[in-house]
């Protein structure tokens, strides 16, 4: 069993969802944000997000770009990102890292090498956000025969026959878009997620992450009870960001963010036993 | 590759045509494709059946022919450059004229025909990028035609050097929002385009300026640009009685060249030469010649060549021109690169301003600084031709926007 089902089944059995916080590689430093990554766990972080900084982030929101360009000052590579989780590895063999970017870099990489070296370095699963399921047939033979998990990407403007289409070879979880827009802009209502995510639900069998937009403890604690999982993004960067002296991390930029995540575990834990 | 598409009746094929691309999936030999976020495929899977079916329309291609006519000022003329030929002493020059063009460039030829699909399409709001303004100006235009809301994302440095456009743009209605990301040009102004797409999928139609994006972008717009070849064709039997030996013309992504190169792709005895912009040279490390000193990647929809770095971070282009000033080409010039159809070279910032001088004292004509590019290395070619050669130029745009960029190279205060 991947760390990603191991983590969802544990996670079952207690009756709650998953809270996923998410960093910037190298953001605004290697690190510092591996600092981060390493005391993300113990703040209740249940799978991790790592983005991969690009230069040219089209789906993200003012607060992510200026993160990748962190990120990209600090001399981040995509070698440098899985050397960076490799590290965090040789502290933490239970989190389960997923990574998070765009495409260029892992086709400069190469599709079989960034698999292999990927796994071994302890990566769980890749987003992709420029990456279709009709474009993926270059990375999928790879991924599955070393065991990475492409994690697909759904949206509100997802029809049902495209959600079947997208889904069919679903692995790890679901991550539901939840808005049509870029990073950390507009949220989706309760009202909104219960409509939408139950049709996602209908079709696949893996858990459904819910994502974009999500920003307070009670934000996550819904989404992670109508989903199966919340993914907090922006927020945390904004906070990380609000630290920074001249680009720089200062003595409160871990625990400021460890904080904010705690806040949110607890939140998302609130609904222990619940189902 | 096979012809997979519905051909408009000017683009009847061969089965073994090199115009019959892309494949059904995008695909113009390995590069193209359709590489966006989810939320963007039921889009553009939209647009591609609504480009379908306005191509086996009729009442379309009239609707089109209509406006080419009568509001583009179509056909536009090809121009035998007598004093130019004379002077370089070499081959015949033709210069395609679609700098007379209404809004003074071959812009208009694609925005003319991607409107009339939005608006079967119903949708009320247009976003474009530019780069130099002139695709910016014609989207503005159309919309302002049709009484659309119309927002263009322009990089900040490109608004700065291009400033009348800018202005023209507001005079027809339009809101121009200047990007600060990255180096402010063109690449960051796609960036910003796609992120209001991606926010505003209901009412919004994205307005592609160039022959690059995801499927079926690249193929329509070169359907919509090949008017300018078609034209060509017709005029240089009319005046010669025989096709040209060479075309020139420039490329930034690359959709003047692949208007006036599609039409003559399996005419094997007329060179085609596109001139991307070598900048301050192709080794000076700062170039916009994404097919000389780029390699094959991913961004904004389609696998084509990039200007990147070793790690895949797309680098920043370099062109004197604004409208050429972007890391990556169109997929079917990077298809048409690999298999040697086309031949590409590199034309510096200064040989462009050099071009520039020449073209408006030896014909009258102020060129675009984009078709300076071109027109730079017909200066070069000209001469080492035979005097029954034949080259036809595409002057793509006129350079009433460029002069205070040659003002100040020239050292002239405006």
């Amino acid at each position: 069993m991947s760390r990603i089902q191991a983590r969802f089944e544990a996670l079952k059995a207690e009756g709650r969802g998953a809270l996923i916080p998410y960093l910037q590689a190298y953001d605004p430093d290697l690190e510092t944000s591996l600092a981060l990554l390493k005391a993300m766990p113990g703040a209740g972080a249940d799978i991790i997000e790592v983005g991969i900084p690009f230069s040219d982030p089209s789906a993200d929101g003012p607060t992510i770009q200026l993160a990748a360009q962190r990120g990209l000052k600090a001399g981040s590579t995509l070698a440098g990102v899985l050397e960076m989780i490799k590290r965090f590895r040789q502290g933490g063999q239970e989190t389960p890292i997923v990574l998070m970017g765009y495409l260029n870099p892992i086709h400069t990489y190469g599709a079989e090498a960034f698999c292999r070296d990927a796994t071994q370095a302890g990566v769980d699963g890749i987003i992709l956000v420029d990456m279709p399921t009709e474009e993926a047939v270059w990375l999928r033979p790879h991924a599955e025969a070393y065991g990475l998990d492409i994690i697909a990407l759904v949206a509100p403007n997802t029809s049902h026959d495209r959600l079947v289409h997208v889904l069919r070879e679903a692995r790890g979880f679901v991550y539901y878009v939840s808005i049509t827009g870029i990073t950390g802009t507009a949220s989706a209502s309760e009202a909104q997620l219960k409509d939408a995510v139950p049709k996602v639900k209908a079709v696949t069998s893996v858990p459904v992450a819910i994502g974009f937009g999500i920003s307070t403890p009670e934000q996550a604690r819904v989404a992670s009870q109508i989903g199966d999982a919340a993914v907090v993004a922006s927020t945390l960067i904004r906070t990380l960001a609000s630290t920074l002296v001249d680009g720089r991390a200062t003595e409160s930029t871990v625990p400021a963010v460890i904080r904010q995540i705690e806040a949110l575990a607890q939140a998302v834990r609130s609904v222990e036993g619940v189902s | 590759m096979s012809a997979s598409s519905p051909a408009t009746p000017a683009q009847v094929t061969l089965p073994n045509s090199l115009r019959s691309g892309p494949d059904d999936r995008g695909w113009f030999g390995e590069f193209g494709g359709r590489f966006v976020a989810e939320t963007l495929m039921p889009l553009i899977l939209e647009l591609e059946e609504a480009y379908r079916a306005a191509q086996a329309d009729p009442s379309f291609q009239k609707e089109l022919a209509f406006y080419y006519k009568d509001y583009v000022g179509r056909p536009s003329p090809l121009w035998f450059a007598r004093r130019l030929t004379e002077t370089l002493g070499g081959a015949k020059i033709y210069l395609k004229r679609e700098e007379l063009n209404h809004t003074g460039s071959h812009k208009l030829n694609n925005v003319m025909g991607q409107i009339l699909v939005a608006r079967r399409m119903g949708k009320t709001r247009i976003v474009a990028e530019t780069g130099a303004g002139q695709h910016g100006v014609a989207t503005a235009t159309v919309c302002a035609l049709f009484g659309l809301k119309c927002t263009i994302y322009m990089g900040a440095t490109d608004v700065e050097r291009q400033k009348p456009n800018v202005f023209r743009m507001n005079l027809l209605g339009a809101e121009v929002r200047p990007v600060t990301a990255g180096a402010g040009t063109l690449k960051d102004a796609m960036n910003e385009a796609m992120r209001d797409w991606v926010a505003n999928v209901e009412d919004t139609y994205f307005l592609v300026g160039t022959v690059a994006g995801p499927h079926p972008y690249p193929e329509m717009v070169r359907d919509f640009q090949s008017i300018i070849g078609t034209e060509t064709k017709e005029q240089i039997i009319a005046a010669e009685g025989r096709l040209p030996d060479a075309i020139v013309a420039a490329i930034g992504g690359g959709s003047n060249a692949m208007g006036i190169f599609h039409p003559f792709l399996d005419d094997v005895d007329v060179k085609l030469i596109g001139a991307e912009a070598a900048g301050l040279g192709l080794d000076s490390g700062k170039t916009a010649a994404s097919l000389s000193r780029g390699r094959p990647g991913v961004l904004h929809g389609n696998r084509t060549y990039l200007l990147q770095d070793a790690d895949g971070q797309i680098d920043e282009a370099h062109s004197i021109s604004a409208g050429l000033d972007y890391p990556g080409i169109g997929p079917e010039h990077s298809w048409l690169n690999d298999i040697g159809r086309v031949e590409y070279v590199g034309v510096t910032d200064q040989e462009a301003l050099d071009a520039f001088q020449v073209c408006s004292r030896q014909e009258g004509i102020l060129p675009a600084l984009e078709s300076a590019h071109a027109l730079a290395h017909v200066i070069k070619i000209a001469p080492t031709m035979g005097k029954d050669q034949i080259i036809v130029m595409n002057l793509s745009g006129r350079g009433d926007k460029d002069i205070f960029t040659v003002a100040q190279h020239v050292g002239v205060e405006l």
